[in-house]
C-alpha cells in the first residue's frame, strides 16, 4: 500500500545528462592523455578523467541516496528551502586557499629578501608568483565570491538556489578549475598573461562553469518572491557577467593541437597588450571591487543591524562604476606603443573613477549611522568598516598612480605591488574575513567561538598590513628615483644592481608584514574551527552582542 | 589606413562622450525621481527584513 502512493524515483535529466557528459570527457582525457606532447599535460588529462569518473560515482550515489521527490522550494513553515551545501563547501575551500595563497605570498617575499630561496625551478619565483596571486584571487577570493553570492541571493530573493546538481557543480568545478591552473604553473603550464595564466583547456573548463554560475544565479533571481532586487545581487551580476565576457576576450586562443597545453591568442602587438589590460584592469574593477562591493551592500547592514545609508546613492554608484571602470585599462600601458588618446581616455576615466569610489565607500561607512558604537563592541563589524576605509584609500592612490607623470615614476615600481596589496590585503581580503566571520555562525547555526581572537586578528593583520605598504611605497618610490637619477654628465648615476641592493632592507620588512598577515588568518582558522565544533545554538542562530557598560 | 582609423577615433570619443552623459543622466533621474523613496527606503531594509 505505502509502496503504491511513493512516487516513482526517476533519474533527472540533469543527473542522467551530467553523467554521460562526464564519462565523455574521461573517455576525451584519456585519449589526449595517451597522445599528450609533454608528461605535463598528460599528467593534467590524467587528473580531468580521474575527476569525471570521481563525479559520475558522485552523481550516481547520490540518486541512490536521495528521496524519490525533489526538495521543496518551501518549507512546511513558509520559508523558503534555502540550498546552503554549496555555500558551505565554498566557505571551507575560500579559508584553505586563503591560507595557502597567503603562505605562498610569504615564501615568494622571502625569495624577493633571500635569493637563495630559489632552489628548484618548481619552487622559482617566476612560477610560484602566479600560484599567489591567483590562490588569494581566484582561489581565496572566488570562494568568498561564490559562497556569499549564493548565500545573499537567497536570503535577498527568499527562493531555494536554482538547479539541482547545477550549485555543486559551480562549487566543485570552480574548485578544479583552481587545481588544474595552479598545478599548472608549477609545472610551467602558463600563457604568460598576467592574472590570465591559465591554458586553453583551463579557460575552456572555466567557461562551463561560470555560464552554468551565470545560469544558476539569473535562475535564483527569476524566481525571487521578493519583488524588488536588492542592490547587493546588481553588483553580483556585474561581477559574474563582466567576468564572463573579459574572460572570452582575452582568452580568444587557438592551440597547437589537441594534444598539446600551448595555445597562441589571436590578438597581437599592442592590441593583444589593450585587450589583456582591459580583462586586467577589469578583473581588478569586476572580480575584486563589484563582487566584494555586494559584500559590503548585504553584510555591514546586516552585521549593523541598520538600513543601506543611501539606497539612491547605491544605484548611481553601481551604474556609475560599472560605466566608467571598463574602461580605465589603458593606464597600464602609459608610455608605450598604445596610441597617445587611448592613454589619456584611460587615464581620464580613472580619475572619474574617483566619484563611485568614493561615493560608495562613503555609503558602506554613513551606513553605521546610529550604531557606531558597535565599532567598539564587534571586532567583526570594525573589520569590515577598516575594509571600506582601505578600499577608499587605495581607490583613491590608484587613479593618482594613473595620471600620467605619476606613473612615469611608480610604473614598473614596488610603489604598484604596495597599491594593489593595500587594496588586496586591506579591502579585499578584510570584507572577506568579515563575512567569513558573519557566514560560518550563520550556516552551522553556531555562536562565534570568540571575538577576542576576532581583535587579535584584527590587529595583528591590521600591523602586518600597514608594514607591507609603507615598505612597498618607500622600496617604490626610491627605486623610482634611483633609475632616472643621472650624474652632471648625463650617465645613469645608479646600476640596475644597486636599486636592487638598496631594497633589500623593505623586502624583509615587507615579508614580516606578510607574516603577520597570515598568523591573523591563522587565528581565524583556529576561531572557525573551534566554532563550528561547538555546540549547535538552539533556536536563532543571530549572534546577540552584549553592549559595553 | 590613416583617414579611417581617424575617422573611427573621432566617432568614437565624440558619441562616447554624448552616450555616457546620456546613460548618466538617466540614472540619476530614475535614483532621484522623489515619489521612489518610499520604495527606496524599503529596498534598503531588504537585508534587515529577512526570517
Amino acid at each position: 500500500m505505502a509502496n503504491a502512493l511513493a512516487p516513482q524515483k526517476n533519474m533527472t535529466i540533469g543527473e542522467g545528462g551530467l553523467s554521460l557528459a562526464l564519462v565523455g570527457l574521461a573517455i576525451l582525457s584519456i585519449v589526449i592523455a595517451a597522445k599528450a606532447y609533454t608528461p605535463e599535460y598528460a599528467f593534467h588529462a590524467y587528473l580531468f578523467a580521474a575527476a569525471s569518473i570521481a563525479a559520475v560515482f558522485a552523481v550516481i550515489n547520490r540518486y541512490f541516496e536521495r528521496p524519490a521527490e525533489r526538495p521543496a522550494l518551501v518549507n512546511a513553515d513558509g520559508r523558503p528551502n534555502y540550498n546552503m551545501g554549496p555555500v558551505k563547501f565554498a566557505t571551507i575551500a575560500a579559508v584553505f586557499w586563503g591560507i595557502a595563497g597567503f603562505a605562498v605570498g610569504l615564501y615568494i617575499a622571502l625569495e624577493l629578501a633571500f635569493p637563495g630561496l630559489n632552489f628548484a625551478q618548481w619552487f622559482n619565483f617566476g612560477r610560484l608568483r602566479p600560484l599567489h596571486t591567483s590562490a588569494v584571487i581566484f582561489a581565496f577570493g572566488g570562494n568568498v565570491l561564490i559562497a556569499t553570492s549564493f548565500y545573499v541571493v537567497q536570503r535577498t530573493c527568499r527562493a531555494r538556489l536554482a538547479g539541482d546538481l547545477a550549485p555543486w557543480f559551480v562549487v566543485l568545478g570552480y574548485n578544479f578549475f583552481i587545481l588544474i591552473a595552479g598545478t599548472g604553473y608549477l609545472l610551467g603550464i602558463t600563457q604568460s598573461k598576467e592574472y590570465a595564466e591559465p591554458e586553453w583547456y583551463s579557460d575552456l573548463w572555466l567557461t562551463i562553469v561560470w555560464v552554468t554560475y551565470f545560469l544558476v544565479f539569473l535562475g535564483t533571481i527569476m524566481r525571487r518572491t521578493e519583488p524588488h532586487i536588492y542592490v547587493a545581487n546588481w553588483f553580483y551580476l556585474a561581477f559574474i557577467v563582466t567576468i564572463a565576457v573579459l574572460h572570452l576576450g582575452n582568452n580568444a586562443t587557438v592551440p597547437v593541437s589537441i594534444f598539446s597545453p600551448k595555445s597562441y591568442i589571436v590578438w597581437s602587438g599592442v592590441q593583444d597588450a589593450m585587450v589583456q589590460w582591459w580583462y586586467g584592469h577589469n578583473a581588478v574593477g569586476f572580480f575584486l571591487t563589484a563582487g566584494f562591493l555586494a559584500i559590503m551592500y548585504y553584510f555591514i547592514p546586516k552585521r549593523a543591524d541598520r538600513p543601506v545609508y543611501s539606497y539612491r546613492l547605491s544605484i548611481i554608484h553601481f551604474w556609475a562604476l560599472i560605466f566608467l571602470y571598463i574602461w580605465a585599462g589603458p593606464h597600464h600601458l602609459h608610455y608605450t606603443a598604445l596610441p597617445d588618446w587611448a592613454q589619456t581616455l584611460g587615464m581620464t576615466f580613472s580619475i572619474m573613477l574617483w566619484m563611485p569610489s568614493w561615493g560608495g565607500m562613503i555609503n558602506g561607512i554613513m551606513t553605521l549611522s546610529g550604531a557606531w558604537d558597535k565599532l567598539r563592541t564587534d571586532p567583526v563589524l570594525r573589520m569590515m568598516v577598516v575594509s571600506v576605509a582601505f578600499y577608499g584609500m587605495s581607490t583613491f592612490e590608484g587613479p593618482m598612480m594613473s595620471v600620467k607623470i605619476v606613473n612615469s615614476l611608480s610604473h614598473y615600481t614596488d610603489w604598484t605591488i604596495g597599491h594593489v596589496h593595500s587594496g588586496a590585503l586591506g579591502w579585499v581580503a578584510y570584507i572577506s574575513f568579515g563575512a567569513i566571520y558573519c557566514l560560518v555562525p550563520w550556516l552551522w547555526n553556531r555562536r562565534l567561538y570568540s571575538l577576542k581572537l576576532v581583535n587579535w586578528h584584527f590587529w595583528i593583520s591590521t600591523i602586518g598590513i600597514v608594514l607591507y605598504i609603507t615598505a612597498m611605497w618607500v622600496s617604490g618610490i626610491l627605486q623610482g628615483l634611483m633609475w632616472r637619477a643621472y650624474t652632471s654628465l648625463g650617465f645613469l648615476e645608479y646600476s640596475f644592481v644597486e636599486t636592487v641592493e638598496a631594497m633589500h632592507p623593505f623586502y624583509v620588512i615587507r615579508a614580516l608584514g606578510g607574516f603577520l598577515f597570515l598568523c591573523g588568518a591563522l587565528i581565524m582558522v583556529f576561531n572557525l574551527w573551534k566554532t563550528v565544533n561547538s555546540e549547535a545554538v538552539a533556536g536563532e542562530a543571530e549572534l546577540q552582542l552584549q553592549p559595553a557598560e | 589606413m590613416d583617414p579611417t582609423y581617424q575617422a573611427v577615433a573621432e566617432f568614437a570619443q565624440r558619441w562616447g562622450l554624448i552616450y555616457f552623459v546620456a546613460i548618466f543622466a538617466v540614472v540619476l533621474v530614475y535614483a532621484l525621481w522623489p515619489s521612489r523613496q518610499k520604495q527606496f527606503d524599503e529596498a534598503a531594509r531588504i537585508p534587515l527584513q529577512e526570517d
